[in-house]
């Protein structure tokens, strides 16, 4: 069977670092994801014109900024408003406890925050395997 | 489903086009009746190949392609292949981090393909994804890849023209390249050509290309010197791609190029087809171990064997 | 018999009677035991017997080449570190706050943070800057904001670092202009701008125009102040970066100096003499939790660039040959879960850089894992310092940890390894030809990754995280900034547009568009005069990304 999950890693606004999100690409290229990895500096719209392109399965937003209660709502608003609903859209970064309950109301299905192993991130991904169309 | 998926190619909708490409790299069962549905509106587009070793700055040179070609008005499409990992199956994609500028962009269509170990190898999802973004009515139609594998060397037998990049002071990448990419690049592209031994990597083309020519009695093949930092020779390459293209036309070389692609595209399907089906009738998957067996106990000898099935098949065939 | 000879039966006939014992029933922890940056580490160490001479040349006295014990001879004896609590955020005036809050807790020198958008080069209203204004670090987008950072603060009193980068050239201009305002003479002023522009490639990413450019502007800012500001810290070449995004310790070093050596090659070759900046080049180090390796690693970073500028650049002045440093704690050591856990990470890393040597400290605060700090952590962070510097003894005495034979040894050992990247990158062509080739990238995401993935599979303990977890945290306080920064700063600009005189504004920024096109003339002058015509951030910046074009990110994994 050909096919194959793919996953979206990108960090919009202007936060720099960049070391947590490269290491989560290659994780999850290690266990047998496609991972596109967009770099740095990425406006909300090139995140998403890049998600419908590559059509992925999954959006994984990385800040460190401080700027994710606007600009990961942003991605989840511009993707739906583009007809992309099935696309599921986490994301990880310095995000306190108490942003992640809006940020999920906006559409942010999980967050992951300092400290949580990769093994986590990826159950979540297994664990949402069946809502991806075949 | 189909029809609708159809119809937004043609009208040139993103989703529709990825959904598309999609469908085609998971090699789903509607893939078949799409292809052949687009293929009345096909072949309007030019597809470029770009392939090199990996350093040689192809997707930084890309990115200075498209922002010319997009200034003339043209829409683009580009195809990222990358491999695969053999062990674990996944697969970073990065190439299109550094032609990002144009995510916004709406005449420029991006994807990147994995090599996912296809049978019949990439190069079958790729001559199908050139389909649909033709249909979808891009003027240009780039696929880039790393110039080192029989699988890269497939898959630029796709393109009308290939580029073909080298970097000087990568070592003795030309030696390995002499093996059988250069034979396959049409329009050579010294790159990074700001360093000192630019003109010395020059000299060295030429040189094997003199070799090549020897032999026949072909085109000189066009050599550019470009720096896709500076931004430095890229005017020069483009205008110099499409005038060789041109003349291509003229001297029939490109229908010439297009019907040998088919051939090879319709040979690749055909043959896999047919071991689909002989396979399927042989049941090889369950009985392949029982025949093995039979050899190595030498109850039977290898083509008395295949023989023997062979001739099983076509028993089949007749009646 | 040698001494070494003596030692090494000796040492075998511990290991084969006491030790013997001891393992046989208790078995060591692991089967080899490494540095935080898996250099290997021995059970023992004995003394390496040296001759005179050798003493004398690499290790010597501080204050004296090759300065592998201290800059000064009395270091800390004479003067403690200067105390530089980073911070910034918000708007000008909640800075000016912060820093006059800070002073008054007993800070002996500002340092300023940035947001993003300003150290991108974006102003405020910028489409670039949605979401990030004010959120890492205080929104500058025009003199007039640089007024209000330091109202009420004299600049011949203080001693200012700037962490700007990419527009350093502009906020110093910035600062200069504000001095001029305050009546105090440009020579009087005192402070550091960050200004490295190289490592933002590697691992920073707060780059806005290609390198060769960028080298320009750095050169013109050594130049300039040779001249005008001469008592200003130029640069600061950065190893901290390097190190948060994952590099050993031995990489930070190397590439820190890899820097260096291109920033002082660049500057020869537009015509300066090496005496004549080299005195005002700083670094910036991490300090990181192992202790030990940390100290050695100062230790050997000063020995190597002593050795660098008296050999390689023939620097004849001993001010040039001295690595004066800045250091930070390691914010990516620190956790978000049990915070208060890293008050005493802190302090450990506190002793590293204070037993290593080093000029100026920073300290994190418990919540840097949550946020920017809260009043009460920036406190906790600043009191680490003061207890250190003043209870805890180690400021006694020079370089207490010289003559450890493991430190010593570890300092030779990291210094061979760094000798060997410095050749390395030397054969690529230099730092900006082995950036250009994703070397040092790599090198860098390596090993992260293999320090991630140990840290994941448990090798690599992070107390509160993988191991001593706890099951509920409890709620933290964190600092918030307010979400209408970007709309109160636009205002503020259009105000300010409104208000300066704009036909001045635009002849300042044609005169700096022209110089930027003759690759012979220093740009300082110019920026300054637009930053005194009200000139803002975005408009100066844009003028050069105009002329310079932007740096496109090309490295992946």
């Amino acid at each position: 069977m050909s096919r194959k999950i793919r996953i979206l890693i990108a960090k919009p606004g202007l936060d720099g670092h960049d070391r947590g999100a490269k290491y989560v690409a290659r994780a999850l290229k290690e266990a047998g994801y496609e991972v596109i990895y967009t770099g740095i500096r990425q406006s909300p719209q090139a995140i998403v014109q890049t998600a419908i392109q590559e059509d992925v399965d999954f959006v994984g937003l990385s800040l460190l900024s401080g700027a994710h209660n606007e600009l990961f709502p942003e991605v989840v608003r511009l993707l739906r408003k583009q007809g992309a609903n099935d696309v599921i859209v986490f994301g990880g970064g310095v995000i306190p406890e108490e942003d992640i309950p809006f940020l999920k109301k906006e559409g942010i299905e999980a967050v992951f925050t300092p400290g949580t192993p990769i093994k986590e991130v990826i159950e979540f991904i297994e664990s949402n395997k069946e809502r991806l169309r075949q | 489903m189909t029809k609708r998926l159809i119809e937004g190619i043609i009208r040139g909708d993103v989703r529709s086009i990825a959904r598309a490409i999609s469908r085609i790299e998971n090699d789903t069962q509607d893939k078949e009746t799409l292809i052949d549905a687009l293929y009345e509106h096909t072949g309007h587009a030019l597809v470029v190949g770009i392939t090199g070793p990996p350093g040689s700055g192809k997707s930084s040179l890309l990115d200075r392609i498209i922002e010319r070609e997009r200034k003339q008005g043209k829409k683009v499409a580009v195809l990222a292949i990358d491999p695969s990992s053999p062990f674990t199956g996944g697969a970073i994609l990065g190439d299109r981090l550094r032609m990002q500028k144009h995510a916004t962009d709406q005449g420029v269509f991006i994807r990147s393909m994995a090599s996912r170990g296809h049978l019949g190898g990439v190069s079958g999802a790729t001559a199908d994804a050139v389909k649909v973004l033709d249909a979808a009515g891009f003027d240009l139609i780039m696929i880039e890849t790393i110039g080192v594998g029989q699988t890269e060397i497939e898959v630029m037998n796709l393109a009308d023209v290939v580029l073909l990049v080298l970097v000087p002071g990568l070592g003795d990448e030309i030696q390995a390249l002499k093996a059988g990419v250069m034979e396959i690049g049409d329009i050579f592209v010294v790159n990074k050509s700001d360093k000192e031994e630019a003109n010395r990597l020059k000299a060295e083309i030429e040189y094997v290309l003199h070799l090549k020519m020897s032999q026949e009695q072909s085109e000189t093949n066009p050599i550019f010197m470009t720096s896709a930092i500076q931004n430095t020779g890229i005017d020069q390459l483009v205008q110099g791609m499409h005038d060789y293209v041109q003349k291509m036309e003229a001297d029939g070389r490109l229908a010439q190029r297009r019907r040998k692609r088919l051939t090879l595209e319709l040979r690749t399907i055909f043959t896999a087809k047919v071991e689909a089906h002989v396979h399927n009738f042989l049941d090889t998957d369950h009985k392949l171990d029982i025949w093995i067996d039979q050899i190595l106990q030498k109850k039977s000898a290898p083509y008395q064997l295949v023989n023997r099935k062979v001739a099983q098949v076509l028993k089949e065939l007749k009646s | 018999m040698t001494v070494k000879q003596f030692l090494q039966q000796a040492m075998q006939r511990w290991e084969e009677s006491t030790l013997k014992k001891v393992l046989t029933r208790f078995p060591e922890r692991k089967a080899t035991f490494f540095t935080g940056s898996w250099l290997p580490v021995d059970r023992l160490y004995l003394p390496r017997p040296i001759s005179e001479e050798e003493y004398l040349e690499r290790i010597g006295f501080p204050g004296e080449y090759p300065y592998t014990r201290g800059v000064q001879p009395t270091m800390y004896r004479g003067r403690f570190w200067t105390m530089r609590q980073y911070a910034g955020f918000g708007t000008a005036e909640e800075s000016n706050k912060r820093y006059k809050y800070l002073l008054e807790q007993g800070q002996t020198g500002l340092s300023i943070a940035f947001d993003l958008p300003t150290q991108i080069g974006y102003d405020s209203d910028d489409p670039h800057s949605i979401g990030e204004v004010g959120k890492v670090g205080v929104a500058i987008d025009s003199l007039r904001d640089m007024e209000i950072l330091f109202d009420g603060i004299p600049l011949d009193k203080v001693s200012t670092s700037m962490t700007i980068n990419a527009p350093a050239a502009v906020l110093l201009a910035f600062y200069i202009a504000l001095a001029e305002k305050q009546g105090v003479p440009k020579d009087q002023l005192r402070g550091t701008i960050q200004n490295d522009i190289l490592k933002e490639y590697i691992a920073r990413g707060t780059y806005i125009f290609p390198p060769r450019p960028s080298l320009r502007l750095v050169t013109n800012v050594f130049e300039y102040c040779s001249q005008e500001v001469p008592k200003w810290n130029t640069i600061s070449i950065s190893g901290y970066h390097i190190r948060e995004a994952g590099s050993t310790a031995v990489q930070e070093v190397a590439f820190t100096l890899a820097d260096g050596i291109e920033y002082v090659q660049a500057a020869i070759n537009a015509g300066l003499d090496v005496d004549r900046f080299a005195g005002r080049l700083s670094f910036f180090f991490n300090a990181h939790n192992d202790l030990l390796e940390e100290v050695a690693k100062f230790r050997a970073a000063r020995r190597i660039w002593a050795k660098i500028m008296k050999e390689k650049f023939g620097a004849k002045k001993e001010r040039s040959w001295m690595l004066r440093f800045h250091t930070q704690t390691g914010g990516s050591t620190l956790t978000a879960q049990q915070p208060d856990n890293n008050i005493v990470r802190v302090t450990i890393q506190t002793l590293a850089a204070v037993l290593g040597g080093t000029q100026s400290l920073h300290t994190n605060s418990r919540d840097e894992a949550l946020g920017l700090p809260t009043e009460e952590s920036v406190r906790i962070a600043l009191r680490t310092q003061q207890i250190v510097a003043y209870e805890s003894g180690v400021t006694n005495t020079v370089d207490p940890l010289a003559g450890s034979y493991y430190v010593e040894q570890l300092t030779d050992r990291i210094e061979d390894e760094v000798w060997k990247y410095l050749k390395k990158i030397e054969s690529l062509g230099g730092m900006v030809a082995a950036i250009e080739k994703g070397y040092i990238q790599k090198e860098i995401q390596d090993s992260a990754y293999r320090y991630q993935k140990e840290v994941e599979e448990g090798e690599r303990v992070v107390v509160g995280v993988n191991k001593f977890t706890i099951e509920n945290e409890p709620p933290k306080e964190i600092l918030r900034v307010d979400p209408q920064l970007r709309k109160i700063q636009s205002e503020r600009l259009q105000k300010l547009r409104q208000e300066r005189d704009n036909k001045k504004v635009e002849e300042t920024l044609q005169a700096l568009r022209m110089g930027a096109r003759d690759e012979q003339v220093n740009l300082m002058p110019l920026i300054l005069d637009a930053a005194r015509a009200y000139a803002t951030l975005g408009e100066i910046c844009n003028v050069l990304r105009e002329e310079f074009g932007e740096y496109q990110e090309s490295v992946v994994l």
